[in-house]
């Protein structure tokens, strides 16, 4: 329930629980009905004899250029990878520009020039858009929202939905986790640190095909905001089986690893935008991992951990020196810390 | 990673914990102090590795849980003055005051800036001249002399626009008053890096006037370990010492600057430990002769009376006393998401320790 | 208070020193460490060096523990 002088935290957008209260509490609340209440990447809606996957999403990321891509990018992979876990093939997007008086032109044309690589790269195409201009002060540089628009085969329809996982399923990551939100914390804090670590956004939606081409997914999410953490928390609740991870299998670059110990962050909070969790049957295990090998976007791939029966709805890692500890989901932001 | 990776070794854990099991006989408790510590026994699971005779308890440790709520209002009173930039390290963000925290300023329109070195407090102060940049000094002797190097470089370099609010405390007095008040502690487990700054000697009389062991401890599995079977030792022979185990970074006599910074910049005053009272002579306060740069001097704000919230035993947990279990509000209405107590908020506090690592 | 890592100093420039941890680099504060020199490795806190590693002795407690878990019955 809200209380008429709560305000809005920059928690509340950092993909953990605040983020999830404030949708309960006030988004929910009043839009509620199947298809949202699924909150999954993105709405499977039919249209006609086919079925479409519909999702949205807005970029305000600060800063704007980063190690490894900027705003435009980002936004193209964003909203391909939320159409492609969803069991879609991405076609169409829209692109939103809200502009701050006073942005350079110039920086707004290598950002457009970069959302339309990632498009090509991507194969969907930029169909309708929108332009504004806001006072200056009034957002920070540029925001994009975008929408995108994607085709659901019948196999494929039922990824989202968590069915048929058993205990002994294992799940498996592309590659290393953290490398986005520690590229962006490092390149918009005064920290000062010098890192070689990039942003891992990319547009998954070919290799996700491939996947889908080869392999019985039973499940499959992308971990933005939140981390990897907060996805299986979702799925460990939805599914109310335990999720066992282990430590020694995450694959987390070294430059990520050293940051987290610097400032006492853990990589499973980190948010990924090229990362995506599947899950499928121990058994197609070894074949998922060498389709995944066999793609630049999968070179790291890991098994990171299993559906286990015990403590269920929780995330269970254990760590390195054999010791088991909860993962719980992110709760606000990741904060620094001397202690 | 050097120096860390190899005190993390699987085999070499189990190897102490064998031996620890073999010589522990007697019941004994051990007190850490250091949030650190707290966390890496959790973190790494350590307590499962010890025989049933040893309990580890957790003390006030944390420089966040144990900052009083009178300094936080008063950073938050600062955050409301026009023309004040707070600094602070991440550590403080969420913490709860009497009626709400610096998040909840920051979103009221503060401008609140968390940093990872004091010094970027001295950046913020020469970019901005025409504003009052205010550093939140909280932590122990390790974090208390980056403090006093920052004051003594803004005066080197003539900045008048920064000041420090003064938390910081240090370690021997709230030590010896547990001691005193009678907590039921067998032997210390003494924090690595304050020792690093420190040397070993201020903790001499907790091994001859009280006859309880001390030993240094690093921060990896293998060191709290190691530790753990050097006091053991010491307890089961009656040789009760202050011991490092921790001698790749701790040395008997410590850093000499950074102790000859402390005692340039601060002097030692009676101050107010959340959940404990007031401890003499356990606090650092600026001295006269730099009062330009203490806000306490130069900024007048109105603090109200604050008052401990209803039903929170982190002072009981602070001593050693009682567990997060114990309390009431634990896991329920206190969470890390929803703190009403410092032990929660800060995520080395005991209470955000047991929460997050919990089995 | 005690979060530290132990960094390598890679290069000293004044009364700062560019540190590294793995491949993170950071201009870390000597205002409280003296004599260092490229190739130690100091404890990193909060952006200033607190203290030197000292190698040997980590060798020597290494050294130690790793000889106590080769005696140990059943280790391989």
């Amino acid at each position: 329930m809200i209380q008429k002088e709560d305000k809005i935290m920059l928690g509340h957008g950092s993909g953990g629980q605040m983020m999830h209260k404030l949708l309960e509490d006030v988004f929910m609340k009043h839009f509620g009905n199947p298809i949202l209440n699924e909150q999954t990447d993105a709405a499977i809606l039919e249209a006609g004899s086919a079925q479409i996957a519909f999702t949205t999403d807005s970029f305000v990321i600060d800063p704007i250029f980063f190690p490894g891509g900027n705003i435009g990018k980002l936004a193209v992979c964003g909203t391909v990878n939320d159409l492609a876990v969803s069991g879609a093939e991405p076609l169409y997007i829209s692109a939103s520009f809200i502009l701050e008086e006073g942005f350079l032109l110039s920086d707004l044309e290598i950002i457009v020039e970069s959302l339309a690589s990632e498009a090509k790269k991507a194969g969907v195409q930029i169909v309708t858009g929108d332009t504004k201009v806001v006072n200056k002060g009034k957002c920070d540089k540029l925001f994009i929202n975008t929408a995108g628009i994607g085709r659901v085969s019948p196999e494929n329809r039922m990824v989202t939905k968590a069915l048929g996982i058993i205990p002994g399923d294992i799940i498996i990551v592309n590659g290393t986790i953290g490398d986005h939100g520690m590229a962006i914390m490092n390149a918009r804090e005064s920290f000062n640190f010098k890192t070689t670590v990039q942003s891992d956004c990319a547009s998954l939606n070919h290799l996700i095909r491939e996947v889908l081409e080869t392999s019985e997914v039973k499940f499959m999410r992308d971990p933005t905001r939140g981390g990897v953490a907060t996805v299986l928390n979702e799925l460990a609740g939805k599914i109310q089986l335990g999720i066992e991870l282990d430590e020694c299998e995450l694959p987390v670059n070294n430059g990520v690893k050293a940051m987290c110990e610097v400032l006492g962050f853990d990589p499973l909070h980190i948010a990924n935008e090229g990362k995506v969790l599947i899950v499928v049957s121990a058994e197609d295990g070894p074949n998922l991992m060498k389709v995944l090998r066999n793609n630049e976007l999968g070179r790291k791939s890991a098994i990171i951990g299993r559906i286990v029966s015990e403590h269920s709805g929780k995330v269970v890692l254990k760590n390195e020196t054999g010791g088991r500890r909860i993962v719980d989901s992110l709760s606000g932001d990741q904060l620094p810390r001397i202690c | 990673m050097k120096y860390v990776d190899e005190y993390r070794k699987k085999e070499l854990i189990l190897s102490v914990s064998e031996k620890l099991k073999a010589i522990s006989k007697k019941e004994i408790v051990l007190m850490e102090v250091c949030g650190g510590h707290t966390m890496a026994i959790h973190r790494f699971g350590l307590n499962s590795l010890l025989p049933a005779t040893i309990k580890l308890v957790s003390g006030p440790g944390c420089p966040v849980c144990v900052s009083s709520q009178h300094f936080i209002d008063t950073a938050m009173a600062y955050s409301k003055l026009p023309g004040v930039i707070i600094t602070t390290y991440g550590d403080l963000i969420r913490v709860p005051g009497s009626s709400t925290s610096l998040e909840k300023e920051r979103a009221n329109g503060s401008d609140i800036r968390i940093i990872y070195s004091v010094l970027e407090s001295l950046e913020i102060a020469k970019a901005n001249p025409d504003k009052k940049v205010v550093f939140l000094g909280i932590g122990f002797e390790t974090t208390a002399p980056l403090t006093a190097a920052a004051i003594l470089q803004a005066k080197k370099e003539a900045i008048a626009n920064f000041f420090v609010l003064s938390a910081h405390k240090i370690m021997p007095p709230v030590m010896k008053a547990l001691v005193s008040e009678g907590v039921k502690i067998d032997g210390f487990i003494a924090p690595g890096h304050v020792s690093a700054i420190t040397g070993t000697a201020i903790y001499n009389d907790l091994a001859t006037t009280c006859g309880l062991g001390v030993v240094v401890a690093g921060f990896e599995p293998v060191d709290m370990m190691q530790s753990i079977l050097m006091l053991t030792s010491q307890i089961e022979s009656g040789k009760p010492a202050v011991e490092i185990q921790y001698q790749r970074v701790v040395q008997p006599e410590g850093n000499k600057i950074a102790q000859n910074m402390l005692s340039e910049v601060f002097e030692f005053r009676d101050d107010r430990w959340r959940g404990l009272g007031i401890i003499p002579k356990s606090g650092l306060n600026i001295r006269d002769g730099l009062s330009s740069y203490d806000a306490e001097v130069q900024f007048n704000v109105s603090v109200p009376e604050s008052t401990e919230p209803k039903g929170c035993i982190c002072g009981q947990i602070l001593r050693g006393l009682k567990t997060p279990v114990d309390c009431g509000l634990f896991g329920k209405k206190c969470t890390p998401s929803d703190p009403v107590g410092a032990c929660m908020v800060s995520g080395e506090g005991t209470c955000a320790t047991y929460y997050k690592y919990r089995s | 208070m005690c979060l530290a890592i132990p960094a390598k100093v890679i290069s000293i420039d004044g009364s700062s020193a560019l540190v590294s941890i793995e491949d993170v680099e950071y201009k870390a504060s000597l205002l409280l460490l003296n004599d260092v020199k490229p190739g130690d490795f100091v404890m990193l806190h909060a952006g200033f060096a607190i203290q030197k590693v000292d190698a040997e002795e980590a060798a020597y407690t290494l050294q130690l523990l790793n000889d106590e878990e080769k005696h140990r019955p059943g280790s391989v």
